[in-house]
């Protein structure tokens, strides 16, 4: 087997969903070559080379397109570049995460080298045999893939933990693409213009070890910053339903859902959260799961571990005070 | 311009859903089946657009089974002013559909091309790339908004990403997969559900587009997923903090 990874990174370094990739890459066989793909321009493109190269020491060999062309994430270039690549390394399988980078790109380059991607794997038990959600994760599907190569696949981080290895780790070479064959046509009909980011101190939803989430119950932007206070003296990531969204409380990138994101934390506590099966879809793999209602009915407490009844706006300063500070 | 919305049926997004018993799939008999929520979405806008004079036209397109007449039925209702029925009852895979869809976009020659982002029932998230690649199109996915400039033939669009929201700006003809909070879909009056019965469903067989329905992956099974074991329920915040401290170890 040999494996293409399309590697996220940032600030030069690479991305935790790209870690999580890479575990996945180790899943299909211990005997499998795998290499990275890195693009983007500039300085952090190398020193984000040099991290992939020994990051773990199933890398074999990091991929380097250096480009102007691939300074942001347009999925018409990075297609084509994928389309490239793969003609000249013939891999059995390419995998990306399944963010919004990899969701963008992965079933367009799929599209031009005609065979189907497999979306949102959670596990994958042979090279060819994978388990993916469907219906909002109600159901679990277990695909074949029969096509030819590559079997392209987009896999869920939080179902492939990072495995800690060794920093004896070894070093992969790492190698400029050949962009001199690139198809160009099209890819100049897509500009990037920019991108809204909410700067926040707290970790990342989709990594954090405890999410806190808020739903409409909330009732307002004021109110929501109450979460806000118990996420950052647990030191948590903050959620929120589609509804709280939708009100306006908080930005959509907060969203954990089908729809949203998907975690798996050790702690996921939500408040004010009814349960509807696409809020659950997002949060049901967590380990731990508390919720705070004020309606002992709500569906949030069939999956909960710990469910409490009473007003949000009692249960989380009490908590608030009483909560000890993260360590 | 033409806009094209691409529509699928799927169980109502309320039904609970049943796996089968022989772990073939998900129960469809006897379900309310009906237009997938991010469709209905693309619909809207497309008919947004011809209502700011920014398209003359807009057609619905569906593919599978009989009963996808139906779900167009629906669309046409909402304000679709024809739509296309490709008519097939095999297993349709996204690779399938797009490349269905382009067939169709090179009959129909639409300035946009409108799907959802994802359907809710496998919830792939491909389609739209997919035929965005085949066509050669600039794509915007997950668009939350969507600006059309008529004289210099572009699109600006916000697109919901992990990171926040990020603006893309591309030429038109394009394809736009729809994200939630893009528009409110609205509502069938009975008038035009009255009217939507007299517009023209057009049906196409995959042959007719000399698409040949391949399909690289099979099913193996269809399970539920693990069950959650029962929690408990805790009567106070001190009990809270004791159980998460002593019996769950995770504070």
């Amino acid at each position: 087997l040999s494996t293409l990874i399309l590697a996220e990174h940032e600030g030069g370094f690479l991305k935790a969903q790209t870690l999580n990739a890479i575990a996945a890459a180790n899943f299909l066989s211990k005997d499998n070559s795998i290499s990275l793909l890195l693009a983007g321009s500039g300085p952090s493109l190398q020193e984000a080379a040099a991290h992939a190269a020994s990051c773990h020491p199933s890398i074999s060999q990091v991929l380097l397109a250096k480009s102007d062309k691939f300074t942001y994430p347009l999925a018409e270039p990075w297609a084509k570049l994928l389309q490239l690549v793969q003609k000249t390394g013939g891999y059995s399988h390419i995998i990306s995460a399944s963010g919004s980078f990899g969701k963008n790109i992965l079933p367009r380059a799929a599209a031009l080298l005609d065979v189907s991607p497999i979306s949102d794997v959670i596990k994958i038990s042979e090279p060819n045999l994978f388990v993916r959600p469907i219906y909002a994760g109600n159901a679990l599907c277990t695909v074949r893939y029969v096509g030819s190569n590559p079997c392209m696949l987009s896999i869920r981080s939080t179902s492939f933990p990072v495995i800690s290895v060794d920093s004896k780790s070894n070093t992969a070479p790492i190698d400029e693409v050949d962009l001199s064959t690139i198809d160009e046509d099209g890819i100049s009909k897509s500009r990037y213009i920019k991108q809204t980011t909410q700067e926040s101190e707290r970790p990342d939803l989709g990594n954090a070890r405890v999410v806190i989430t808020g739903g409409r119950a909330l009732k307002s932007a004021e109110n929501f910053k109450m979460v806000e206070q118990l996420a950052e003296k647990l030191g948590a990531a903050v959620g929120a339903t589609r509804a709280a969204v939708d009100a306006g409380y908080v930005p959509n990138e907060l969203q954990v859902g089908q729809t949203g994101k998907i975690v798996a934390p050790e702690l996921y506590m939500a408040f004010g959260v009814s349960g509807a099966i696409q809020h659950l879809a997002g949060m049901r793999d967590s380990k731990v799961i508390v919720a705070v209602n004020k309606d002992a009915d709500a569906p949030i407490f069939q999956v909960a571990d710990y469910g409490l009844v009473g007003d949000l706006f009692e249960v989380i300063p009490e908590l608030l005070e009483k909560m000890p500070e993260k360590k | 311009m033409k806009i094209m919305v691409a529509i699928k049926r799927v169980v109502d997004y309320a039904v609970k859903i049943r796996v089968k018993s022989d772990k073939t799939g998900v129960e469809t008999n006897n379900v309310k089946m009906s237009m997938n929520p991010f469709c209905e979405i693309a619909l809207e806008e497309a008919l947004k657009i011809k209502e700011s004079g920014f398209a003359s036209e807009v057609v619905s397109v569906s593919m599978g089974p009989t009963q996808c007449v139906d779900t167009l039925r629906t669309s046409l209702a909402m304000g679709a002013d024809r739509a296309i029925h490709v008519d097939t009852k095999e297993m349709l895979y996204p690779l399938s559909v797009a490349k269905l869809l382009k067939a169709l976009v090179d009959v129909e020659k639409p300035g946009l091309l409108i799907l959802g982002k994802q359907a809710i029932d496998d919830d792939c998230n491909q389609t739209g790339q997919m035929v965005a690649g085949l066509l050669n199109w600039p794509q915007g996915t997950f668009a939350s908004k969507v600006v059309l400039d008529k004289e210099k033939h572009v699109a600006t669009v916000d697109r919901e990403v992990d990171g926040g929201i990020e603006t893309v700006s591309i030429d038109l003809p394009a394809v736009l997969t729809t994200d939630l909070r893009l528009n409110q879909p609205r509502y069938a009056t009975l008038p035009n559900i009255m009217k939507a019965k007299s517009k023209v469903i057009k049906k196409f067989t995959p042959q007719d587009l000399n698409v040949e329905i391949r399909s690289d992956l099979e099913v193996v099974e269809v399970t539920e997923p693990p069950k959650r074991k029962a929690g408990v329920l805790v009567s106070s915040v001190d009990e809270l903090i004791d159980k998460l401290k002593n019996e769950a170890r995770v504070i």
